[in-house]
């Protein structure tokens, strides 16, 4: 959807969601509108436009800048239109001589405290004030501008991708209002009164150093020039835009993309976006730089083994090369040698076309994708619960929840643009229970207090859920009603049975969880009866041995008190990247086809075998951790790996790079040479984001169109790179367009049914399932009935972890993600996100720093089971004692280096969040970071060779 | 407030009882450290006399008190910046609707009123409405205490009954000035209040009287000017004065205020004159039509009254001498 850049549309003040309507006319023409709702808003729906200054739909009515005044009938003086609300029958006239002369006076005040420099202002033609200065016909400034003034105010260049001009600053507070109404940081304020007012951040700190998240909204709201990206004052303002979705977490914003030509100026965070509703955070709507970054690849590249340079050669030549090897791998160690993995950051249909691949060129189901790593776990235990493996509800539906639990997740850092909307609801009155080792910063931050923090020690989740149905079901806190109908009750009154006994009792519990008993009970208790409960978690919950048991212990919960099936309500996933919901929808799994229809199922193999035209293996095949095992057995020789970066990302990094080393063909189709691509024997030059089109689901199972806004850099979409593959390989693959692969899938697929792009570009985006019962889509799941028929309760036996703290390795590990970067940083890592966090640290409780003699800053080495690394100690009682902290975006850290084998009982997902360590001062990194730096140099130099 | 505070503690609580509300603040000057004691002790005393807190006077009803310091900002009299403060945060004023009534402190119904009208109602009811009616002229009943203030040879406060004249006030009780010059102008209503020229010293202490000649009785404070005041610097300081005390949300009050001082000296200075003071009288009707709240919106009342009826004062030439 290609359109000339025009700023969007602004009703000036937030929509009335009131249902009664209020009719009264404006300059003569009659509107209806929402009872609530301003003048300013009403006379915008009605044609209307009244100047303004302050006003903006994102934000409340502030009354400030006293340029969109009007005349009521019956009423004295000029009402601000902003602030006063629609009455019926009200006469409204927003144009007379006295209002224009009004209005020019009020504009020639402002600007006799402006400098008069449009023509070389960065936000010439896109400016507010500009154009509000021409909709009041504003001729002189009789004041001079001579007298008291701000225009030698200093700039604030701190942020590395907005400046701030105070001397353009107009006071509407716009910026301030969206940082706490909208970001719901509060990282800025007025200072001083009167003339010397001015925006402030922090205390009257610099943007960097003050508490600001960089998300933006202060940017968006900002009325002239005085916060500006520095795209922008770079190269100008934009000529077309073009909707797209985000590619970063699995929040799913929706941007417009912003353009001159083939070159993105600016993110903007797209209103009628329903996941994200105009807003943004630091990444999606900044951190696109990587996309045009130095460090891309854009040709293919092979060579025999990884010692030899790389050789730059053509598409065609990359493409039967890997063809040929792939077949002479299978010729000599058989069909089931070779295998692929897709990435959840690509596009349903390119994930879609690697699993037709596999199943259709290689002949076998040795298809695995990174939501293995992830969120397998929530695929597994919700669908056993509930009958389906995705998250419930629409994110809009927490503005009616009364009680939010968020478990093993990290809102304010790794779905920042959700956590904005949980922090509004909180505001509001809601009422939150965090259960995460860790104080999070919802735990407590400014006008945000959590009603509990279950500190829960690392991998002990499954007592902690336990105890909170157990004290739901002892104190009889349950629906009843809604259990008897809704659920299978046999298997509930068996559970009951286990849920009951003492063993599960918060009292007991604590000795494994470290979660106070009295806490928990409150807890429990305000889950049960505090009005509509929602359930939000993450990988702090589905990353354990226990992972499955875990998520079933939450869908029980949110059984047990009737809390699934309307808005409000639900349980609902976080997902970390942007496709993973998709990519797990695609039938990415060994054992499932799209759908997640199991690949034993004679009657649904048959449907795609005619569709595609071959015979499809019935056995599942390997998952990730299963074609590590089986490629240092010696019996997987060939990988297609899509656009993930398994040698950083997947644990026991020993493990992985044993594995890869003994791949004989490693193809790696990524948009950088990842840490992957360094054991690769073939590159494929992948596309970001921006150079295809294609479609996203993010968590709350919403797909999204993704739209090309420039051709790819290397020449092919990933898609048409796995297609020229396949056919190289054999296969009869011919699309022209990913609509094609979409309506495929829809054909194949009884939940997609319903999708086309025709029906993407007129609804927007739509939630699955989406087909005939359901034409719109669904935004909330198990209305009337779960999926499955009747709800079914689990048993969630509490089976300790293996891995284990002694004497030896007393402390637990725990791992996850902050703000400024994504997941293994290949792209932020590539952005001035990195000016906030260069490196990962150590974070550990000043009790057991001191006790090893760790001072903050120190080098700390972090010994486990399998491995050692090396990192600066950040000294915190963000942990508790007991436990230490780390993040994995940088490779060197080697976070995964100590991550052990252990896994998912269910799904194999590892259990990245428990690992027993122990901590000492040291004076330099490790021999593995040693190691990883000389193979890490070598490397690049063999890049090199191929480049010149 | 220093020396009856138990009327203001009843004429709240009578207020809360009245409006179902069970909190009550006074919200006090930081200047007023000796008030602030007094009112600290007398609640503790009517706490402990069972007249506040829980179950006052056995009725079932509760009522609390507390006394929050303010910070020294003028803008903090007006309610809803009052509020603002009140809740911790920056005086600044809201717009309205909705008005604190419906939506006050911490979003909740508040009645907001001065001391004057609290302290008038435990009058009221220990005397009856009959009693308090008896006094005062037109629709402004009752008494008010009267601020004598300025040149004035006998200043303090006086308690009058509505009706009596400006003249009457300040030549009978007042006992004219105190250098024993001619009177030239009188303030009422606090600094955004206008100046009256002789012409307009038989007005009645009545609401609507003062507003008929666009001037305001507001909080009863009158100050007294001899002939030897220079009018130009006292409209000059009410600009001045709104540039000090603006709390700067609204445009017509931030910058108006900053602007008319600099009109006002170029006119005295004599650059411009003519278009300057049609400028300033298109910033006085800009700041009185557009402004927020009343800040804003009565600081051209003083400046407006100073240029008509002491125009002389603006004519440019040296200023008065004597």
């Amino acid at each position: 959807m290609l359109e000339f850049y025009e700023p969007q549309p602004d009703f000036g003040t937030p929509q009335s969601d009131s249902e009664t309507l209020v009719t009264l006319t404006i300059d003569g023409i009659s509107v209806t509108v929402p009872e609530g709702t301003s003048v300013m808003r009403a006379a915008s729906e009605g044609g209307v436009k009244i100047p303004r200054l302050c006003a903006t739909d994102s934000l409340k009515s502030f009354g400030s800048c006293r340029i969109c005044l009007v005349e009521i009938e019956g009423r004295r003086g000029f009402p601000a239109s902003c602030t006063t609300t629609v009455t019926e029958g009200m006469e409204v006239r927003t144009q007379s001589s006295e209002i224009g002369k009004l209005r020019r006076n009020v504009m020639e005040l402002y600007i006799s405290d402006h400098p008069l420099d449009c023509l070389t202002c960065p936000t010439n033609g896109d400016c507010e004030l500009q154009d509000t200065a021409g909709e009041v016909g504003l001729r002189a400034v009789r004041y001079g501008f001579e007298g008291e003034n701000h225009l030698v105010a200093e700039k604030d260049e701190s942020n590395p991708y907005f400046t701030f001009d105070p001397s353009k600053c107009i006071l509407c507070s716009r910026c301030v209002r969206a940082c706490e109404e909208v970001q719901g940081t509060f990282a800025l304020t007025i200072d001083g009164r009167g003339f010397d007012s001015k925006v402030s951040a922090g205390q009257a700190e610099s943007f960097m150093e003050s508490e600001c998240v960089s998300c933006g909204a202060c940017v968006d709201a900002c009325p002239t020039a005085t916060l500006t990206e520095k795209s922008i004052i770079e190269l100008g303002k934009p000529e077309h835009s073009v909707v797209t979705t985000c590619a970063y977490c699995g929040v799913g914003c929706s941007f417009k993309a912003e353009m001159k030509g083939n070159e993105v100026v600016r993110m903007t965070p797209y209103k009628d976006g329903k996941a994200n509703e105009g807003h943004a955070c630091v990444k999606g709507r900044f951190a696109f730089g990587y996309t045009t970054h130095k460090d891309r690849i854009t040709k293919p590249m092979i060579r025999e083994s990884i010692d030899d340079p790389w050789r730059e050669v053509s598409w065609d030549e990359a493409v039967s090369y890997t063809a040929e090897r792939f077949k002479a791998i299978q010729a000599k160690y058989g069909r089931i040698s070779i295998g692929a993995i897709s990435s959840s950051r690509c596009t349903n249909e390119e994930v879609y076309l690697v699993q037709k691949m596999v199943r259709t060129g290689f002949g076998n189901n040795n298809i695995d994708t990174c939501a293995r790593v992830c969120h397998s776990p929530t695929g597994f235990g919700l669908k056993t619960t509930l009958g389906e493996s995705a998250g419930t509800q629409t994110f809009a539906s927490v503005e009616k929840a009364d009680v939010v639990i968020v478990m093993g997740a990290n809102p304010t850092e790794a779905h920042p643009v959700f956590a904005s909307r949980l922090k509004r609801r909180l505001r509001e009155g809601a009422k939150l229970i965090v259960i995460d080792p860790r104080q999070i910063e919802l735990v407590r931050s400014p006008h945000i207090v959590a009603d509990y923090h279950l500190p829960v020690r690392p991998g002990t989740n499954v007592t902690v859920l336990n105890a909170l149905a157990h004290v739901i079901v002892n104190e009889g806190l349950q629906a009843h009603d809604y259990i008897a109908e809704r659920c299978e009750t046999a298997d509930f009154e068996k559970w009951v049975q286990f849920i009951a006994d003492e063993r599960h009792s918060p009292e007991h519990t604590e000795q494994f969880s470290g979660v106070p008993a009295a806490d928990l009970r409150a807890a429990a208790r305000l889950y049960a009866t505090g009005g509509n409960g929602a359930i939000f978690y993450g990988l702090g919950v589905t990353e354990h041995s226990q992972g499955s048991t875990a998520v079933m212990g939450i869908a029980n919960l949110a059984m047990l008190t009737g809390n699934l099936g309307r808005d409000g309500v639900g349980v609902n996933p976080l997902r970390g990247q942007n496709n993973v919901q998709g990519s797990c929808d695609m039938g990415s799994f060994p054992h499932e086809l799209p759908g997640y229809r199991h690949v034993s199922n004679v009657a649904t193999r048959q449907l795609f075998e005619r569709e595609w035209g071959v015979t499809l293996d019935s056995e599942p095949g390997l998952r990730i951790p299963n074609m590590f095992d089986a490629a240092i057995d010696g019996d997987f020789k060939g990988l297609y790996c899509q656009g993930e970066d398994i040698a950083q990302s997947d644990p026991n990094t020993h493990h992985v790079e044993a594995a890869l080393k003994a791949i004989e063909c490693l193809v790696v189709q990524d948009i950088f040479l990842n840490e992957t691509a360094k054991f690769a024997h073939v590159f494929l030059p992948g596309a970001t984001f921006l150079e295809k089109d294609g479609t996203f689901t993010n968590a709350e199972r919403r797909i999204s169109r993704v739209r090309k806004t420039m051709p790819p850099l290397s020449g092919k979409a990933d898609w048409e790179g796995t297609m020229a593959l396949a056919n190289a390989l054999g296969c009869n693959m011919h699309y022209n367009h990913p609509s094609e692969i979409m309506d495929e899938i829809a054909k194949l697929t009884p939940t997609f049914s319903g999708v086309s792009y025709k029906k993407l570009d007129e609804l927007g985006s739509i939630q699955w399932p989406c087909n005939d019962h359901t034409p719109a889509g669904t935004p909330i799941m198990h209305v009337d009935e779960f999926v499955r028929g009747k709800g079914f309760f689990a048993i969630t036996e509490y089976v300790p972890t293996e891995e284990r703290a002694n004497r030896k390795f007393p402390l637990l590990l725990t791992t996850g993600r902050i703000l400024s970067q994504y997941n293994v940083g290949a792209q932020t890592r590539r952005t001035s996100n990195s000016q906030w966090h260069a490196e990962d640290t150590l974070e550990i409780h000043p009790h057991d720093a001191e006790e090893r003699g760790i001072n903050h800053g120190d080098w700390v080495g972090i010994q486990s089971r399998v491995g050692q690394t090396v990192l600066h100690a950040d000294v915190t009682s963000r942990v508790k004692p007991g436990v230490v902290y780390t993040t994995f975006h940088h490779p060197v850290s080697g976070a995964n280096v100590i991550t052990t084998d252990n896994s998912d009982w269910a799904t194999n997902c590892p259990e990245y969040k428990v690992t027993a360590v122990q901590i000492s001062k040291v004076t330099a990194p490790s021999s593995w970071q040693a190691r990883q730096k000389s193979f890490d140099t070598q490397q690049l130099q063999l890049l090199e060779k191929a480049r010149h | 407030m220093e020396t009856d505070p138990y009327q203001l503690i009843e004429g709240m609580t009578i207020a809360g009882l009245a409006v179902g509300a069970n909190q009550g603040y006074i919200y006090l000057r930081s200047e007023y450290p000796v008030a602030h004691k007094i009112l600290n002790k007398a609640i503790e005393r009517a706490t402990e006399a069972g007249f506040l807190g829980k179950n006052i006077c056995n009725s079932n009803s509760d009522f609390f008190l507390e006394v929050r310091l303010g910070a020294g900002a003028y803008i903090c009299g007006e309610e809803t910046s009052l509020l603002e403060s009140l809740e911790g945060k920056r005086g600044m004023v809201r717009a309205k609707p909705p008005l604190p009534a419906i939506e006050g402190l911490f979003g909740k119904p508040t009645v907001v009123n001065n001391v004057l009208t609290l302290g008038a109602a435990a009058s009221i009811l220990e005397q009856g409405s009959e009693t308090y009616k008896d006094f005062g002229m037109g629709r402004s009943r009752g008494t008010l205490a009267v601020q004598l203030a300025g040149n004035v040879k006998r200043g303090g406060v006086i308690e009058l009954a509505f009706g009596v004249t400006l003249r009457e006030v300040v030549e009978d009780f007042g006992g004219g000035t105190y250098s024993g010059r001619p009177i030239r102008a009188i303030q009422m209503g606090g600094p955004l209040g206008a100046f009256l020229p002789a012409s307009q010293w038989d007005t009645p202490l009545d609401y609507e009287a003062f507003a008929a000649i666009k001037a305001m009785i507001g909080h009863g404070g009158i100050v007294v000017f001899d002939d030897t005041v220079d009018m130009a610097a006292q409209a000059r300081f009410a600009m001045e004065f709104c540039a000090v005390e603006s709390c700067g949300k609204c445009t017509p009050c931030r910058i108006g205020a900053t602007r008319g001082v600099e009109v006002i000296d170029r006119i005295v200075n004599n650059q411009d004159r003519d278009n300057n003071l049609i400028l300033l009288t298109d910033l006085c009707d800009t700041m009185e039509l557009g402004s927020l709240c009343a800040m804003g919106g009565m600081t051209p009342f003083p400046v407006r009254s100073a240029l008509t009826y002491f125009a002389e004062d603006f004519s440019g030439e040296s200023p008065r001498e004597n």
